[in-house]
């Protein structure tokens, strides 16, 4: 009895959880398939009322717009990049924090720790000019520097803890065992790292996919828009009565992406990877 | 199938701290050779030597007579097993075993083949698909030991391979790499601090301490006929008994009585003064249950705590000690990595013995049997005697 009172709570608490953080989702889902005139008119049902479903037609409408796509593939294309290059520089500093002693290194980890603290918006104004004066506002290099900047905090701190956790020893194993010193990082090092690498990429994709500030302020022609900002562009015909389905329908559109790389990437990034290497 | 020569390997690191100093060592083909000491005397460091990954300061390292110092862990073609077993936690054990023979490039079918009789060796057959983060402890520690002996290696070298299982386990697996090191008949350097291990395992025992060799010998003769100080101190469990002594006229007194000495001891030590005698709990014994006691041999002590095990029992005889003497036995059980809060006196009598708690017995010792010592230089005095 208290067993089964246990579980129900359980289930209970998760479903609890679930619909707490789903129900935003699920209403934008909602009102993604309700036609322009029924949102209009008031349409309080989480079902679309009779006659007043939209079907597909809200989705192809905002894939059919140019400067929608264009969003897309700004953000894929800005997003990707920054994350590239942000993962790449922080794998290198988190391999040398982790495995080397040098002087600094409590500076570089410090001073890394305080750009990750610095309030994003308080560097919008000056970044606005600097880019201007040196040309690259309104383009994806002005918003791939800044992306890049402050996810390398978060990305240096999250693989150098993961690099702490690697057994060094099995470098040296794989060295005994007949292993040059690129055979060992090749086939021992980077399988092990990757889950971490992982993590911190998702992590930087993350944050440039879902950046609206910079994306807002740095650009002002859809050449470098990226989507949440292109959303909040998305006007439709009439300036004054916003399409809301329509922009329920973008936004779905703009988080399929992410839930498809986490899908597709939660395996990799399975934590726990190492144990069994080493006893303890 | 390889000899192994050190000749004055010193390693010193950074800040000038020789970890291994002057230290050599010949292994013969096939020998079994055990480095023991305690934590820090650089046993471990001499064996990251030999494999390559540590460099030598200086000295010279030879594996089949051929100078190594400079070649890299890949080109030595040794096997080495490590404290925390180091396996690849992405691969299988399979794999794991296999990886030497994938790095030398070996085809599928041989390595199918070593693989396979490495795991039947090593009782794994039922494992070789799991992964190590799904194998208990000891199948760790073989999974770790088929990576050694898969392949062709010149000489097997462990690191504390057991230090890491449970008693019993570790029982169990020292029996079993004696067996396969007699089977496979390779050479091997253990590196352990468990004296246990360092007298059931090793053809010969090299004891080091602070980065210098002690005493180089077979587990019986660093039993019955120590080195110095240390070594008698370090080898043996519960350990030798040292006390002070004095030597004069053919009889040694101790702190608790005068008893006669061989002449051949007596002769090489008397007039030297102030002495340490190391008497093994062995060398006594409970004058009840002994036939034919020599009187003048015995003496009456304090039991103070008894300890029955049932092959044997231990018993606990506290005395006091001078404050000279006393400084040096409590820094000789520092450097041995243990703690002699009070000066006891411990002694190992027959099961059969009626000796209570916190009663008077009448003890025999074996004074043929005692070692004595230079308590300066901690030489023994009495070796070969």
């Amino acid at each position: 009895m208290k067993a089964w009172l246990n579980r129900a709570g359980m289930v209970a608490g998760f479903a609890l959880i679930l619909g707490w953080c789903l129900l935003p989702v699920a209403w934008i889902v909602s009102m993604s398939f309700k036609s322009q005139e029924a949102v209009t008119n008031g349409s309080p049902g989480f079902f679309p009322s009779e006659g007043g479903g939209a079907g597909w037609q809200n989705y192809i409408d905002v894939l059919q717009d140019d400067q929608f796509a264009r969003a897309i593939l700004n953000s894929i294309g800005i997003s990707l990049i920054a994350t590239i290059l942000s993962v790449t520089f922080a794998t290198f500093t988190a391999y040398a924090v982790a495995r080397l002693e040098f002087k600094g290194k409590k500076f570089v980890l410090t001073t890394a720790l305080v750009i990750a603290m610095f309030p994003v918006v308080s560097l919008v104004g000056p970044l606005f000019d600097m880019w201007r004066t040196l040309g690259i506002y309104d383009t994806w290099l002005g918003l791939i520097i800044p992306y890049m900047s402050f996810t390398l905090p978060l990305a240096i701190w999250t693989l150098s803890a993961f690099f702490r956790e690697i057994p060094w020893e099995m470098e040296q194993a794989a060295q005994v065992d007949g292993a040059t010193a690129w055979q060992a990082f090749r086939r021992v090092i980077v399988p092990l790292a990757a889950p971490g690498v992982f993590t911190a990429a998702i992590l930087t994709f993350f944050f440039a996919w879902n950046d609206f500030v910079f994306g807002i302020s740095l650009t002002s022609t859809e050449s470098a828009r990226p989507i949440p900002a292109a959303l909040s562009f998305f006007v439709g015909a009439d300036p004054f009565n916003r399409p809301a389905s329509l922009l329920a329908a973008g936004a779905v559109v703009a988080t399929v992406p992410i839930v498809v790389l986490v899908l597709v990437f939660q395996r990799k990034i399975v934590a726990g990877l190492t144990a069994g290497a080493v006893k303890g | 199938m390889a000899t192994i020569e050190m000749k004055n390997i010193v390693k010193k690191y950074g800040d000038g701290f020789p970890a291994v100093n002057d230290v050599s060592i010949d292994v013969a083909d096939g020998e079994f050779m055990i480095l023991v000491g305690p934590s820090g005397c650089g046993k471990s460091t001499l064996l990251r030597m030999i494999v390559g990954l540590e460099d030598i300061t200086s000295g010279d390292m030879l594996i089949d007579g051929e100078r190594v110092n400079d070649l890299a862990p890949r080109d030595r073609n040794l096997s080495m097993v490590f404290q925390n077993y180091a396996l690849y936690p992405h691969l299988t054990v399979y794999e794991n075993i296999a990886f030497p023979l994938r790095l030398a490039k070996r085809s599928n079918k041989e390595i199918d083949e070593k693989v396979r009789e490495a795991s039947r060796t090593l009782d794994l057959d039922e494992h070789l698909e799991r992964k190590p983060g799904q194998l208990s402890g000891g199948q760790r520690q073989r999974v770790a030991m088929g990576r050694a002996i898969v392949r062709d290696a010149k000489a097997f070298l462990f690191d504390e391979p057991l230090s890491n299982l449970d008693a019993k386990l570790r029982g169990q697996m020292r029996t079993e790499i004696s067996r396969l090191q007699k089977r496979l008949g390779i050479t091997t350097v253990y590196v352990t601090h468990d004296q246990t291990e360092a007298m059931t395992l090793g053809d010969r025992v090299a004891v080091m301490k602070r980065g210098e060799l002690q005493q180089l010998a077979s587990p019986r003769e660093l039993y019955e006929q120590p080195a110095n100080l240390f070594v008698a101190g370090f080898i043996g469990s519960p350990p030798m008994n040292f006390l002070p002594a004095t030597v004069e006229g053919g009889e040694i007194t101790l702190p608790f009585g005068t008893f006669p000495l061989p002449a051949d001891k007596a002769d090489r030590t008397a007039g030297k003064g102030l002495l340490m005698a190391g008497i093994r709990p062995e060398y006594f014994e409970d004058a009840a249950v002994q036939a034919d006691v020599d009187e003048s041999r015995t003496f009456t002590a304090h039991i103070d705590v008894r300890e029955w095990l049932g092959d044997q029992q231990y018993a606990y005889v506290p005395y006091d000690a001078e404050p000279r003497v006393q400084d040096q036995l409590r820094q000789l059980a520092r450097e041995a990595d243990s703690d002699s809060l009070r000066t006891q006196l411990v002694v190992s009598l027959d099961s059969a013995s009626q000796i209570s708690e916190d009663d008077e017995a009448r003890l025999v010792i074996d004074t043929d049997k005692i070692h004595l010592f230079d308590p300066a230089s901690g030489e023994n005095l009495t070796v070969g005697l």
